[in-house]
């Protein structure tokens, strides 16, 4: 498969209180084409800073370096923080966990859309009020004239994160990257937003990399799967074969989960092997 | 009521209200349940369904209450003594958010004994380190020195200084990774062997519920659904479509 | 992030490794470690450290005014009055009355620091006791509390302290007294806001649920969380409690001449402004630094005594 984004030897450090650098991520390689990619790990493997670096929004005193960050051609590191702008957000676009945290308080959620649409196309008023009123339509809100109208506050998670996905793509992206995208939202609301920007994403041929703590919803919505752990893949598989994962971290994530379908006295506790940290990070590319 | 078969908590009726007039929203609407001695009663349901409010008028924290709460086949009212904080503690949801961020471990686990007036405080706060899994090199650090896991062993420690019968567990380990998760919930189930403890358990994670108890109430906008066996819920067999939904998008694709 | 912990290749000895230790083994060691990395940050910050600097050198010149100044600040000289600064032995110049304008100035920290201290150790523990029994307890205490804050805060500050130092007479310590009557409102105002955040926090239910009462857990709870940025407002009003006491110097109300209190003596230079510059300007710079030192003082305290810095 031609890959979409291809990333190598991918590096984020922070300076560390008293001098000496803490590797966040530790030189992961990993390509994504249009499919949708998951990368699963616990706080503090690295997957969401790994998501930051590909769009450059690592904040200083954090440092991300690569040996290349290949993204349809264009090398994304050597790119003007002006031309980057230009793919944020048009091309490749990021969907955060909390919707409460991204979308601007004191403007109604259809003029904030209409405004990221025209500001990454350039297109007039009226094509993209038109635009708004379609993509929330997408999302399966149900009334898009009203919902346009209201103010982030106004609005449940659930909503409020399916308009941040309408706001995302409606530049029609070429790459989408989801970090948490319902952590924040209740189960049953979790399954109608994947489902909703799973669609989006197939319909569209979009690339996908959902960054994600959970095992089963990854396992759910992905092609393709990443583990991370300690700033390194330790495993990549087809992610219809997680459960039958080799490495013994991923086989231990899935052993402490508890399950629906198989009761068990203990939950097993997780052992982890200094060797996991020290192992060289696994080539993911596809 | 006779001792032995009082249930460790009892509710009936419990209404919770929020706000004056217009603006006044029922949280909890008549709200009954029994959680008897030595068990794990499960409390499930989406945000805003009134599960943790129902928790936190039973601890007390809660003023504006309607309906009758029994603790240990004793009522209590609105205002509580610290008789009952003896008899029942809890554990809060966010380990970042439930320690005083000045104060040591060994200052927030000793609070409590000097306020009700125990002996052999050292050693006390020593033997419940070591219970959680802890140990004394942990005595004197700040809460921002520790992790979400540790920090919540310190949380459970705080609630056992008291010796309680009845643990509240406000969704203990939402916060945490799933391995972190394992462990904690592997530590309580340890601790309820080793006290003998009631636990009531709120969660809006149902594997994690069924993992815990052995009975839950299912809630939804204040009110109790249903209630079931955790067994009836592994098997599905639920009444409502309410319940019926909830399990199946609790179960992933590795279930 | 916890990634690869380097371990430094000379792992620290003796006292610096007491200081810096991960596990303390006591109660004061947790505090002492505590109190040195929150020193290491604030060290490392070059303004704040300057902003020390100079408050140090306002505490050390009014320990030793007498040794440092060249001049009887109170001795006065008509032939050499007015004296441009550097001529004839006068440093800084004179003032009207042939005094050594440095050797006031000098003497003059003391007064300020007298100022200073009685302004910040009354006003600020006023107004965190009214705010956070106000903020805590809420109900009626509140709604009383709160209005008598507004009371105080609806007149104009001086005019308030005009109205103490006119019933109790005039004088340094009244018009301390004073400052400190009208000063104490924003720091309420301040404790209430940080107690409205903290009350409902888990770790105030926790201490709750153990069997705390009001006193003990606005004491020994929040006290501790609204102390910083109390003491970080404190730091930044000091320049303005001097310009007060200065004020009412001017009114005649708060230091007497011949007392070298720098506002006075500003006032004093006024008529002199356009000829000679020196006799005001001089202890307006006075001013000046102390006021940029506290203020620095304050930015570098905030930084550091945020407790969202250490958050996660």
């Amino acid at each position: 498969m031609t890959s979409l984004l291809r990333v190598e030897d991918l590096t984020v450090t922070f300076p560390k209180r008293g001098g000496g650098l803490v590797e966040a991520v530790r030189g992961i390689s990993f390509s994504v084409g249009r499919e949708r990619v998951g990368i699963v790990g616990e706080s503090g493997s690295g997957k969401s800073m790994t998501g930051r670096a590909i769009l450059r929004l690592v904040r200083p005193p954090g440092r991300a370096a690569a040996r290349r960050i290949d993204f349809d051609g264009i090398d994304l590191q050597s790119l003007s923080e002006r031309k980057m702008r230009g793919i944020r957000g048009q091309r490749i676009s990021m969907v955060m966990q909390d919707p409460k945290f991204s979308l601007n308080p004191v403007m109604s959620v259809g003029r904030q859309i209409a405004e990221a649409y025209r500001l990454h196309t350039g297109s007039a008023k009226g094509e993209a009020a038109a635009k708004t009123l379609e993509m929330l339509a997408a999302v399966q809100i149900d009334d898009p004239e009203r919902v346009a109208g209201l103010y982030p506050h106004e609005v449940s998670g659930g909503m409020g994160q399916r308009i941040m996905i309408a706001m995302m793509l409606a530049p029609d992206p070429d790459l989408l990257i989801a970090d948490e995208p319902t952590s924040a939202l209740d189960v049953t609301v979790q399954r109608s937003v994947l489902a909703i920007l799973d669609r989006l994403v197939r319909d569209r041929g979009m690339g996908l990399i959902l960054i994600s703590h959970d095992l089963n919803l990854v396992a759910s919505f992905c092609d393709r799967v990443i583990i991370m752990y300690a700033g390194r893949i330790v495993e990549t598989c087809v992610a219809g074969a997680l459960d039958r994962a080799e490495h013994p971290y991923t086989q231990a994530l899935l052993a402490a989960l508890p399950r629906l379908s198989a009761p068990a006295e203990r939950l097993a506790a997780m052992r982890r092997d200094p060797a996991w940290a020290d192992a060289a990070s696994v080539d993911a590319h596809a | 009521m006779p001792m032995p078969e009082a249930p460790a908590i009892l509710v009936q009726g419990l209404t919770v209200a929020f706000g004056r007039g217009a603006g006044r929203m029922t949280a909890v609407d008549d709200v009954s349940l029994t959680v008897r001695v030595g068990e794990s009663y499960g409390l499930v349901g989406e945000s805003g369904s009134g599960k943790s409010t129902v928790l936190r008028a039973i601890a007390g924290l809660i003023a504006g209450w309607n309906g009758r709460i029994a603790v240990a086949g004793e009522a209590v009212g609105k205002r509580r003594d610290r008789a009952f904080f003896r008899q029942l503690q809890m554990v809060f949801q966010d380990p970042y958010g439930s320690l005083h961020p000045r104060h040591t471990v060994d200052r927030t686990l000793s609070e409590p004994l000097l306020l009700h007036g125990f002996d052999r405080v050292e050693a006390r706060i020593e033997a419940v380190l070591e219970q959680v899994g802890l140990g004394p090199a942990f005595r004197f650090r700040f809460p921002h020195q520790l992790s979400g896991g540790q920090r919540q062993r310190v949380a459970i420690a705080r609630a056992l200084m008291l010796e309680p019968r009845i643990l509240l567990l406000d969704e203990p380990t939402s916060a945490l990774d799933v391995s972190v998760q394992a462990e904690i919930l592997n530590l309580l189930s340890d601790l309820q062997a080793r006290h003998s403890l009631t636990y009531l358990l709120v969660s809006h994670d149902l594997p994690v519920v069924a993992h815990m108890c052995d009975e839950v109430a299912v809630m939804r906008r204040g009110r109790v659904v249903e209630t079931l066996t955790a067994g009836a819920m592994r098997a599905s067999h639920a009444a409502q479509s309410y319940t019926q939904d909830l399990l199946a998008a609790s179960r992933g694709a590795l279930d | 992030m916890t990634v690869r912990e380097e371990r430094a290749a000379e792992a620290p000895q003796g006292w610096r490794a007491w200081l810096t230790a991960e596990a303390p083994q006591s109660r004061l060691q947790a505090r002492s470690v505590q109190a040195y990395l929150a020193w290491c940050d604030f060290a490392a910050n070059p303004l704040a450290m300057a902003g020390l600097v100079i408050i140090a050198a306002l505490v050390f010149a009014s320990a030793f005014a007498p040794w440092i100044a060249s001049h009887d600040p109170l001795a006065q000289d008509l032939a050499a009055r007015l004296t441009p600064p550097g001529e004839a032995g006068y440093l800084l110049g004179s003032d009207e009355l042939g005094r050594d304008i440095y050797s006031r100035i000098i003497h003059g920290a003391s007064v300020t620091l007298f100022i200073v201290a009685l302004v910040a150790v009354t006003a600020p523990v006023i107004g965190l006791l009214v705010g956070t029994a106000a903020g805590y307890l809420g109900g009626w205490v509140d709604v009383v509390l709160m209005r008598i804050t507004d009371i105080f805060l609806a007149f104009p500050r001086l005019v308030l302290a005009l109205a103490f130092v006119a019933a109790l007479g005039a004088g340094i310590g009244n018009a301390i007294l004073a400052i400190t009557l009208t000063a104490w409102p924003p720091y309420a105002r301040i404790a209430r806001a940080e107690t409205l955040t903290l009350r409902n926090s888990d770790f105030i239910a926790a201490v709750q649920m153990q069997g705390a009462g009001p006193m003990r857990i606005i004491i020994g709870h929040i006290w501790p969380l609204c102390m910083s940025s109390i003491i970080v407002r404190v730091t930044l009003d000091m320049a303005g409690v001097i310009l007060t006491a200065a004020g009412l110097g001017f009114l005649g109300l708060g230091a007497q001449p011949p007392l070298p209190e720098w506002g006075a003596m500003i006032s004093a230079g006024r008529k002199f402004i356009l000829d000679q510059w020196w006799v005001a300007t001089m202890p307006g710079l006075a001013i000046f630094i102390v006021s940029l030192g506290f203020n620095l003082l304050g930015d570098g305290l905030r930084d550091v005594l945020d407790p969202r810095r250490q958050a996660r």
